[in-house]
C-alpha cells in the first residue's frame, strides 16, 4: 500500500526525515514513536502533503508516485490525516462540512451523493458510537470545541470517509482517558484486512487500546529500531535513549 | 484564430463585446444631447424641464472625492448619453456563436440553457416564447392593479405617480453623480404597488425574462402604497459586459405606512483584467425612504463585478417605528475596489435599523465598509445594530471599516461589532485534506463567511449567488 524509501525531507534548510525507510501492507497498523523533533509530525505533513518541504526520495501509494498527486487527490484516493491540532474555520457549519467532504469523495469513488437525510441518518449513527454530541455539529467547524472535542471529530470524520490509510498524528495527545478509549474504540471499529493504519505516538498509553503490528522508534529523522508492541513498553520503562543504546 | 482574445476572456468569464450601433446620440454632454434623450423617449415637457433643471444644476456641482478608490478623471465630454438597443440581426444566432468560456460560466452557476441564451443576447427561438410568458406575468399583475413597466413608459403614462415620487427621495440638488443621471438617464423600471396589495410574485422573475438593455445611466423608482409588499430583484448573477465604463444608476424607494420593500441585488458588472485594466465604474446612488409609520426597507447586495463599486444604499426612517436593513457582500479581487455600505438616517419614534456587511478582499484588492448612523433630535427609543465583518485573502489586499455615527438623542441604542479575519494556509490545506480541492474549499470558507447575508436572498438566486461567490475568488489562492 505504502512504500516509502530513502526519504529526505528539509523545511528552511534544515533535515528533518533522513533516508528514511517505511513499508505498509493493507490491514496493518503501524505506530511511530519518537521523542519530540524526531519528524513524526513532518512524515505526517509529507505523506498529506503539506507544502514547504524540500523532498528527496520516493514514496509510492498503492504503486504511484505519491509525491506527485495533489494533496486533495490523495484524500480522494483514501489518505486520511487525524490532525494533531485541528483548526477553526469560522462561518462553516460542521455539518455541512463534514457532508461536502464525504460527498466529494463519494463521488471520486463512484457512489451516490448523500442527501441531507440519508447524511444525517449516518453521521448521528456514527456520532453516537463517539459520544459526540449531535449539538456540536450543527457549530461552526472545530470553534469553541474543547481539545477533546476536536480530536473526536477528527475521528468522526475518519469513519466517515472510510479511508485506505488513515494517519493519526498524535491523537492521543490531550485526551483524557475516558476520551481515549473511546478513539482507540473507533480506530478498531474500522480495523479491517485492507485499511492500514499509522500511528503516530509519544506515549505507550495509546496503544494499550490499539494494538500495532509493528512498532517504529524514529530519532532524528530515522528509524532507529523497529519491533512489535513490546517495543512500546520497553520505551515506556526505559525511555528513547535506554531502547536506542541497546541497538 | 483570436487565440489572445480566448486567452484573455478566461480570466474573467464573460466573452463577448458588443458592437457600437448606428442610433446613438453625438458625444458630449449638453443640452442638445438631453434634447435629443428626451426626444427618443417621448417625453413630455415637464420632463424635459426636470432633466433640464438637474443639468443646470450640474454644472455647479463638482464631483466628490472623498471616497477610498481614486480613478482617473473623468472627461464627461468625451462619453455617449444614448446609445439605441442592438437588433436582432447583430445578435448571435446560437450559443456556438458564444464564447466557450461564458457558457461554461453559465454552466457552473447552473442557469438553464434558455436562459444563458437570453444571457448571450441570443434572439429567443419561438420554442421558447418569452412574450407569452411575461404577457401571463403581466396579466396577473395587471389585475391587481400592479404597474410594473420602463420607467419612460410610467413618465408617459402615468405622470401624476412619476411627478409625485421622482427625485422625492433623491433631489436633482443631491450630488454629482445622482444629479448626472437625472439629467440624462436613459430608462430603468417604474414599479407601483396600490394599497393593500401583496405583489404576488418576485418581481426578478419577470424582469428576468424580460430585461432591457437600460444602459449606464439607469433609473428605477418604486412605490409600495399603504399597506403594500414588494420584493424586487436586480441585476444578475451572469456576468455582465458594457462598453461604458461609467455606471450611475439612481433607485428610489419610498414605502408608505404599513408598507414594506425587499430590494436585491447582484451586481457582476466586468470587473477589468488581473492587472487592474479596464472594467467599470459602479457609481450608484440608492436611496429608500419609509416615509409611512410601520414601514419597511430592506437593501440586500452582493457585488462581486466592477473595477470599482461605490455607492451606500440607504434607508430614511421618516415614519414612526419604521425598519431599515442592509445585507450586504462585497467581494473584490485582483485590482477591484469598493467604498460600499449604508446610511440609515432615524427621523422617527421608535425606528430600527439593522447593518450586516460582509466584505471580502483577495489579490491586491481594496474594500472599505463606509456607513453611517443617524440618530435625529426627535427620533426616541431608536435602535441600531450594525456588523461589519472582513475576510481578507493572502497579504496584498486591503479591508477598512469606517462607521460614522452621529446622535443626537439620548434614548438611542446603538450597536456596533466588527471583525477582521483572513483564510489561511491551514484551513485550506485542512479541507484539501478532505478532498476538497482549491476552489472548493475557497468557496466553502467564504459562503460560511456571508451566509447571513445569502440567506436574504430570494431563494432563486440564493443558489446562484453561492456559486457566484466561488466563482469571483477563482485564482485567488494557491
Amino acid at each position: 500500500m505504502l512504500d516509502i524509501s530513502n526519504l529526505s525531507a528539509s523545511i528552511e534548510g534544515k533535515k528533518i526525515l533522513k533516508n528514511f525507510d517505511l513499508k505498509i501492507k493493507p490491514g496493518e497498523i503501524h505506530a511511530i514513536m519518537g521523542p519530540n523533533g524526531s519528524g513524526k509530525s513532518t512524515l505526517a505533513n509529507i505523506l498529506s502533503g503539506r507544502k514547504g518541504y524540500e523532498i528527496e526520495g520516493k514514496a509510492f501509494y498503492e504503486g504511484k508516485n505519491l509525491l506527485e498527486i495533489p494533496i486533495e487527490e490523495r484524500a480522494q484516493k483514501g489518505i486520511f490525516l487525524a490532525f494533531q491540532y485541528p483548526i477553526e474555520i469560522p462561518g462553516v457549519n460542521t455539518n455541512i462540512f463534514l457532508k461536502t467532504s464525504l460527498n466529494t469523495i463519494r463521488k471520486f469513488r463512484g457512489l451516490k451523493e448523500l442527501d441531507s437525510l440519508d447524511f444525517l441518518k449516518l453521521v448521528r449513527e456514527k456520532s453516537k458510537n463517539l459520544k459526540i454530541q449531535e449539538k456540536i455539529l450543527s457549530r461552526q467547524l472545530n470553534v469553541g470545541f474543547s481539545g477533546g472535542e476536536k480530536k473526536k471529530n477528527e475521528i468522526l470524520q475518519m469513519t466517515l470517509l472510510e479511508p485506505k490509510l488513515a494517519i493519526l498524528d498524535e491523537t492521543d495527545s490531550g485526551l483524557d482517558i475516558d476520551a481515549l478509549k473511546i478513539v482507540s474504540d473507533g480506530v478498531n471499529s474500522l480495523r479491517n484486512k485492507n485499511r492500514s493504519f499509522l500511528i503516530i505516538t509519544h506515549y505507550q498509553r495509546l496503544l494499550d487500546y490499539i494494538k500495532p503490528d509493528f512498532v517504529h522508534v524514529l530519532v532524528n529523522g530515522k528509524i532507529v529500531k523497529t519491533g512489535n508492541s513490546d517495543l512500546a513498553r520497553e520505551l515506556e520503562k526505559d525511555g528513547y535513549e535506554g531502547v536506542t543504546e541497546t541497538k | 484564430m483570436k487565440q489572445q482574445e480566448l486567452e484573455k476572456s478566461k480570466e474573467y468569464k464573460y466573452g463577448f463585446t458588443t458592437d457600437i450601433e448606428s442610433i446613438r446620440a453625438p458625444k458630449g454632454l449638453n443640452e442638445e444631447v438631453i434634447k435629443f434623450i428626451s426626444n427618443i423617449k417621448k417625453e413630455p415637457q415637464w420632463m424635459l424641464d426636470w432633466r433640464l433643471k438637474a443639468f443646470s444644476r450640474l454644472k455647479n456641482l463638482k464631483e466628490p472625492n472623498w471616497q477610498k478608490p481614486k480613478y482617473p478623471k473623468i472627461n464627461y465630454q468625451d462619453l455617449y448619453y444614448y446609445s439605441a438597443p442592438k437588433s436582432a440581426s447583430d445578435k448571435p444566432k446560437n450559443l456556438s456563436e458564444v464564447d466557450p468560456k461564458l457558457i461554461e460560466t453559465y454552466k457552473k452557476l447552473g442557469i438553464p440553457l434558455q436562459e444563458q441564451k437570453r444571457l448571450s443576447g441570443i434572439a429567443v427561438d419561438a420554442v421558447f416564447d418569452s412574450v407569452s410568458v411575461a404577457t401571463t406575468f403581466k396579466d396577473e399583475l395587471t389585475k391587481k392593479g400592479i404597474i410594473f413597466c420602463p420607467i419612460s413608459e410610467a413618465i408617459r403614462n402615468h405622470p401624476d405617480l412619476v411627478k409625485k415620487y421622482l427625485g422625492s427621495v433623491i433631489p436633482i440638488t443631491d450630488h454629482y453623480f445622482a444629479t448626472l443621471n437625472s439629467a440624462v438617464f436613459t430608462d430603468g423600471s417604474f414599479v407601483y404597488i396600490p394599497e393593500g396589495v401583496r405583489c404576488p410574485m418576485e418581481l426578478s422573475t419577470y424582469f428576468r425574462i424580460n430585461a432591457s438593455e437600460t444602459g449606464q445611466f439607469e433609473r428605477t423608482l418604486i412605490i409600495a402604497d399603504k399597506g403594500s409588499y414588494v420584493s424586487y430583484l436586480e441585476g444578475c448573477t451572469a456576468p455582465m459586459r458594457d462598453e461604458n465604463q461609467l455606471h450611475a444608476a439612481n433607485v428610489e424607494l419610498v414605502a408608505l405606512d404599513d408598507a414594506e420593500i425587499k430590494y436585491s441585488t447582484v451586481q457582476n458588472w466586468y470587473p477589468g483584467d488581473k492587472d487592474g485594466k479596464g472594467g467599470i465604474y459602479n457609481f450608484v446612488t440608492k436611496r429608500g425612504a419609509c416615509r409611512g409609520k410601520n414601514s419597511k426597507i430592506s437593501w440586500t447586495q452582493v457585488e462581486t463585478g466592477s473595477a470599482i463599486t461605490w455607492k451606500y444604499p440607504s434607508c430614511i426612517l421618516q415614519g414612526d417605528n419604521s425598519v431599515g436593513e442592509f445585507y450586504s457582500i462585497a467581494i473584490t479581487n485582483n485590482h477591484q475596489k469598493a467604498d460600499t455600505g449604508t446610511k440609515m438616517i432615524h427621523l422617527g419614534k421608535n425606528t430600527k435599523s439593522k447593518i450586516i456587511s460582509k466584505g471580502i478582499s483577495a489579490g491586491y484588492a481594496d474594500n472599505t465598509y463606509r456607513g453611517l448612523v443617524k440618530i435625529n433630535s426627535k427620533a426616541n427609543n431608536a435602535r441600531n445594530y450594525t456588523q461589519c465583518d472582513s475576510l481578507l485573502m493572502g497579504n496584498k489586499c486591503g479591508a477598512h471599516t469606517i462607521p460614522y455615527i452621529e446622535n443626537k438623542n439620548s434614548t438611542a441604542n446603538i450597536e456596533h461589532e466588527a471583525t477582521t479575519s483572513k483564510i489561511s494556509e491551514e484551513q485550506l490545506f485542512y479541507c484539501n485534506q478532505r478532498g476538497l480541492n482549491q476552489e472548493e474549499a475557497v468557496s466553502l470558507i467564504v459562503n460560511g463567511f456571508c451566509k447571513e447575508v445569502l440567506q436574504q436572498l430570494p431563494m432563486e438566486f440564493a443558489v446562484e449567488a453561492q456559486k457566484l461567490v466561488g466563482i469571483s475568488l477563482e485564482g485567488s489562492v494557491g
